[in-house]
Formats: structure tokens, C-alpha cells, sequence
């Protein structure tokens, strides 16, 4: 068996559009990228460096074009649960409130009633928003909708989490309670995290591996070792350590934002 | 309170009728006054003659109408669904786009005759276009991302369809059923002006032949009054429907 030894196998992964107008993009160049089982993997890099459309491929949501791409349970070839997303812009149900948002997947996985209802709370609260429950999205702000999209992807218990800038949205104080909570849980549950994020601090907070993506075309520029998030120390993010891992990896940020920015992003 | 005095420049309209009718400034003929027209109208309906041609109207109009929601629903949706069925059906539904479907009565008459057929698929036609285009349109400004969300939850490709794609294109299908409901009635009474022996627009049309103008108005009114309030009845019920919308 495969199964326990492979998390995510990304091999030769090249990825571009044709608009129907404007001029063809390449999105991700040749990417390679090995994730362990339970790693918590950050992708860091500039605006348009491809980030979302590798979580798409991981996702299954769209055709590889070129490479392969591996979980446990065999190629990429569609979408399925055992890959639950967080997208960038939540793609909440808007005729849904959000306990019917969170109670969708898990309907789907055959539960029932108030087996249902109660693990809905459960990820609802999870998020800090009980007593929304029977709010739609349209009513809620940015930050809240992100919550309910993260409680509804997270109620599945997906092996596989991809997240696209989950906490994008979200004010300093609540973004680092949902760090810590979303810790808790990939320590609690074991699964394997493909996060993106733009804050480099955020990335060396959360993950085990840093891939440093460059400019256009994506691709994979360097992959930096974290693991702060096995550290205990509540107070780990003011440790000589942890600034000093985020100023290194920010010099390699740095490099390709100025790079992405002469190209007009 | 607030609905009363949303109303009133109709009853600004009605006093103006009223008074320009009175004033003797157009003749009694071309435009009897709003009281007069109220009272006939009472008159008509207490006769049952109004009664039995809407019952008339109204069931043929509703029929060509519930046919063109259910086959233009499953055309819509056809196109939006399915490649080749748009560069199937596409075509012939631009070219037909532009033309009013009233220019088709003499040509329907000549097919179906003067029965109940005629009438009932010339609103046919007329609620078909928007119901199609507004499915069609309606499935394909879907955000695929919602779909997306949708698979990755665990949904199969027919669950979508079912679960995101129509429910996420409901807005623009209540828009295109509140546009085929107004057709309905365009084309119900436009139809029934020219080719029938009953109904609304057959009474509108006979008044108006016989010369008796206070009737012709008051007819006139009860399809206005009809259109309204089944505009107005569309329109609460779609609110309710739609109610998680900003
Ligand atoms: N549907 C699409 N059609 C055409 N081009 C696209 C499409 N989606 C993405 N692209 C292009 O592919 C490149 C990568 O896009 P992607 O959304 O993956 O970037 P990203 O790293 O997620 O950016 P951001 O951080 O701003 O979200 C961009 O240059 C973009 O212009
Ligand atoms: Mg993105």
C-alpha cells in the first residue's frame, strides 16, 4: 500500500491559460513538489505567481495539462471530498444560511438530522460565529463569510486541506485566533495542509515546509524548513528564532515581488 | 399608510381623468368619465358577462403559458447544459429575437383558426423567448467556483446542476417568468382583439365596434387591474424566494 506514505505528489506540473481574448499565460512552470502525509505545507509568493490554480489542480477542479499529480488514493482526476478547499473568495451557497452551508457536505456524507445539525455547531462555533447560524452569506462581512466557508470545508474532515488566503479577510486579532485554532485541529486530526498565504510571517507561524514561488511563470524558487508549529511556547512568534526566519524568508520574498512588479502586476 | 400614498398619483391620473372628461374639453365618446367607466363596470360584472370571459382569457393565456415556462425552462437549460444543443438552437432563437410575436395572428389564424388554439399558442410564442433566455443566461452566469465548491463537498456532476446551478440562476429565472407573465397578457388580449369569439380583448374589440365606450374603458380596466395584481402577487412571491439576496 501507498496509502500512508505519500501525501501530495506533484510531478513536472505545467499549467497555462488561453483567454478567449488577451494573451495566453503561463500559470505554473514545470512545478515539483513532494508533500509528506500531515505536512503542513505553506505556498508564499507574489500576486498571480500561479498559487490558486496549483490548489485548483491538487483540487482536481481543473485538467492537468501537463504532469501528474498524486494522493493516496491515486491520480488527481476530479474533485472529491477527501480534498476539501478553502477558496480565496469562500464560494459560499449565498441561498444557503450558514448552518445549511456547513450542513451541505455533511449531508452529502450521509448524516442526517441533528447528527448533522450538532456538527455543525460544533464547527460553527469553531469559527466564533454561533448565533449567526441563520444568517445568509449576503448578510454577513468578508471576515464572517471566510469563517463559515473555513467551518464548511473543515466539517468534512478532509484528509487534504488546500486553503487559498483563508484568513485574508480577517482583522490581526482574529486572524491569529484562527491560526491557532486551525494548529490545533491539523495537530488534533493529522492532515495534510496546502496553504497559501501572502504573509510571510503567517507562513513560517503555520508551516512545516515554505515553497518561495516566483514570479511568472510559477515556479517552485526555494522550499524552507518552519516548524515552529510543533513548538508548544505560546509566545513563539516573539522568539529571536521565529524574526529571524521571517526576515530570511522575506529577502527571498522580496526578490520576486520586485520582479512581479517590473512585469506590470 | 405608505402604500396609500405610493398610489396616489394614480388617484392624481383618475382626478385628472375625471376632471378633463366633465370639462366638456373632449367629447363623453373618446373619453367617458372615470366615474361613469366605474359604474359600468360594476354593471358588466354584476351581468357575469366579465366573469365568463376572463375565465375564458385566463385559461387559455395560462396554459400557453405554463407550456412555454416548462419547454422553454428545459430548452434554457438544454443550451446551458449542453454544447451542441446551443449551436443547435441558438441560431434559430436570435433570428426569431426581434420579432414581435403579434405579427405572427393573421398567419396563426390561418393555421390554428379561430378556437381556443390559436390564442393559446400565440402566448406560447411570446413567453417562450424570455423564458429561454433567461434559463439559458441564468445557468451560464453561474460562478463555476460554486460548483466547484459544491464537487469538492461531495456532490456528483447531476447533484450540481440540481443543487447549485438552478437554485444560484433563480434570480434571473424569476426575472424571465415576471417578463413571459407580462407577454401572457400582451399577448392574450392582442391576440383575442383580432381572432376570437370570447375573452378580454374580443370584449374590448366588440365594445369598441358597437360603439359603447363606457364598456370598451371599463374592460380596458379589468385587464390592467388583472395584470397588475398578478404582477404585484409574482412579485411578493418571488421577494419570498429570493429573500437571501442583499
Ligand atoms: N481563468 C483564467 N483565465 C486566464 N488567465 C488566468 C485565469 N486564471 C488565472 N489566470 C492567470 O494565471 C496566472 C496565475 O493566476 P492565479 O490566480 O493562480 O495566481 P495567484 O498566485 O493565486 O494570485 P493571487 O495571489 O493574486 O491570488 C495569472 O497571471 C492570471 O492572470
Ligand atoms: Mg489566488
Amino acid at each position: 500500500m501507498t496509502g500512508s506514505s505519500i501525501g501530495i505528489e506533484i510531478e513536472g506540473v505545467t499549467h497555462g491559460y488561453t483567454p478567449r481574448s488577451g494573451k495566453p499565460t503561463v500559470a505554473l512552470d514545470n512545478i515539483s513538489l513532494s508533500i509528506r502525509p500531515n505536512e503542513f505545507h505553506a505556498l508564499l509568493g507574489p500576486s498571480g505567481c500561479g498559487k490558486s490554480t496549483l490548489l485548483f489542480l491538487i483540487g482536481g477542479f481543473q485538467k492537468i495539462q501537463q504532469g501528474r499529480i498524486r494522493t493516496a488514493r491515486g491520480d488527481v482526476t476530479a474533485p472529491g471530498p477527501d480534498r476539501g478547499i478553502v477558496f480565496q473568495n469562500f464560494a459560499l451557497f449565498p441561498w444557503k444560511t450558514v448552518i445549511e452551508n456547513v450542513r451541505y457536505g455533511l449531508e452529502k456524507k450521509g448524516l442526517k438530522g441533528s447528527e448533522a445539525e450538532a456538527r455543525a455547531k460544533h464547527y460553527i462555533d469553531l469559527v466564533h460565529l454561533t448565533g449567526f447560524e441563520r444568517s445568509y452569506p449576503a448578510q454577513l462581512s468578508g471576515g464572517m463569510q471566510q469563517r463559515a466557508a473555513i467551518a464548511r470545508t473543515l466539517a468534512i474532515d478532509p484528509d487534504i486541506l488546500l486553503m487559498d488566503e483563508p484568513f485574508g479577510a480577517l482583522d490581526a486579532q482574529t486572524r491569529r485566533i484562527m491560526q491557532e485554532e486551525l494548529l490545533a485541529i491539523w495537530r488534533r486530526t493529522s492532515k495534510t495542509v496546502v496553504f497559501v498565504t501572502h504573509d510571510v510571517a503567517e507562513a513560517v507561524f503555520l508551516a512545516d515546509t515554505i515553497s518561495v514561488m516566483s514570479a511568472r511563470p510559477g515556479r517552485i524558487k526555494r522550499l524552507v524548513q518552519a516548524e515552529f508549529n510543533r513548538s508548544d511556547d505560546p509566545h513563539i512568534h516573539k522568539s529571536p528564532a521565529f524574526a529571524d526566519m521571517v526576515e530570511q524568508v522575506w529577502d527571498m520574498v522580496r526578490d520576486e515581488v520586485d520582479q512581479a512588479r517590473m512585469q506590470g502586476h | 399608510m405608505a402604500t396609500l400614498l405610493r398610489y396616489t398619483p394614480l388617484l392624481i391620473v383618475a382626478l385628472l381623468w375625471e376632471l378633463i372628461s366633465r370639462s366638456g374639453l373632449v367629447s363623453q365618446q373618446m373619453l367617458p368619465a372615470f366615474s361613469d367607466v366605474l359604474r359600468t363596470l360594476v354593471e358588466l360584472a354584476q351581468s357575469g358577462d366579465l366573469l365568463s370571459n376572463a375565465v375564458a382569457s385566463l385559461g387559455r393565456a395560462l396554459l400557453g403559458f405554463g407550456l412555454a415556462v416548462v419547454l422553454g425552462g428545459a430548452l434554457g437549460a438544454a443550451m446551458a447544459l449542453i454544447p451542441f444543443v446551443y449551436r443547435g438552437i441558438d441560431p434559430i432563437v436570435q433570428i426569431f429575437y426581434p420579432l414581435p410575436k403579434s405579427a405572427l395572428i393573421p398567419l396563426v389564424l390561418v393555421w390554428f383558426g379561430l378556437g381556443d388554439k390559436s390564442k393559446m399558442f400565440l402566448v406560447f410564442l411570446g413567453c417562450l423567448q424570455p423564458m429561454i433566455l433567461a434559463t439559458f443566461n441564468g445557468l451560464r452566469g453561474v460562478d463555476t467556483i460554486l460548483g466547484w465548491s459544491a464537487r469538492s463537498l461531495g456532490a456528483s456532476r447531476l447533484e450540481v446542476v440540481r443543487e447549485v446551478l438552478f437554485p444560484a440562476a433563480l434570480p434571473q429565472l424569476m426575472t424571465g417568468l415576471r417578463t413571459a407573465l407580462a407577454f401572457m397578457f400582451l399577448l392574450m388580449v392582442s391576440s383575442e382583439l383580432v381572432i376570437a369569439t370570447n375573452g378580454l380583448g374580443y370584449l374590448i374589440g366588440s365594445f369598441g365596434d358597437q360603439g359603447s365606450y363606457r364598456e370598451m374603458f371599463a374592460t380596458i380596466l379589468v385587464v390592467t387591474g388583472l395584470g397588475f395584481a398578478a404582477d404585484r402577487a409574482f412579485l411578493a412571491w418571488s421577494g419570498h424566494l429570493l429573500r437571501w439576496r442583499p
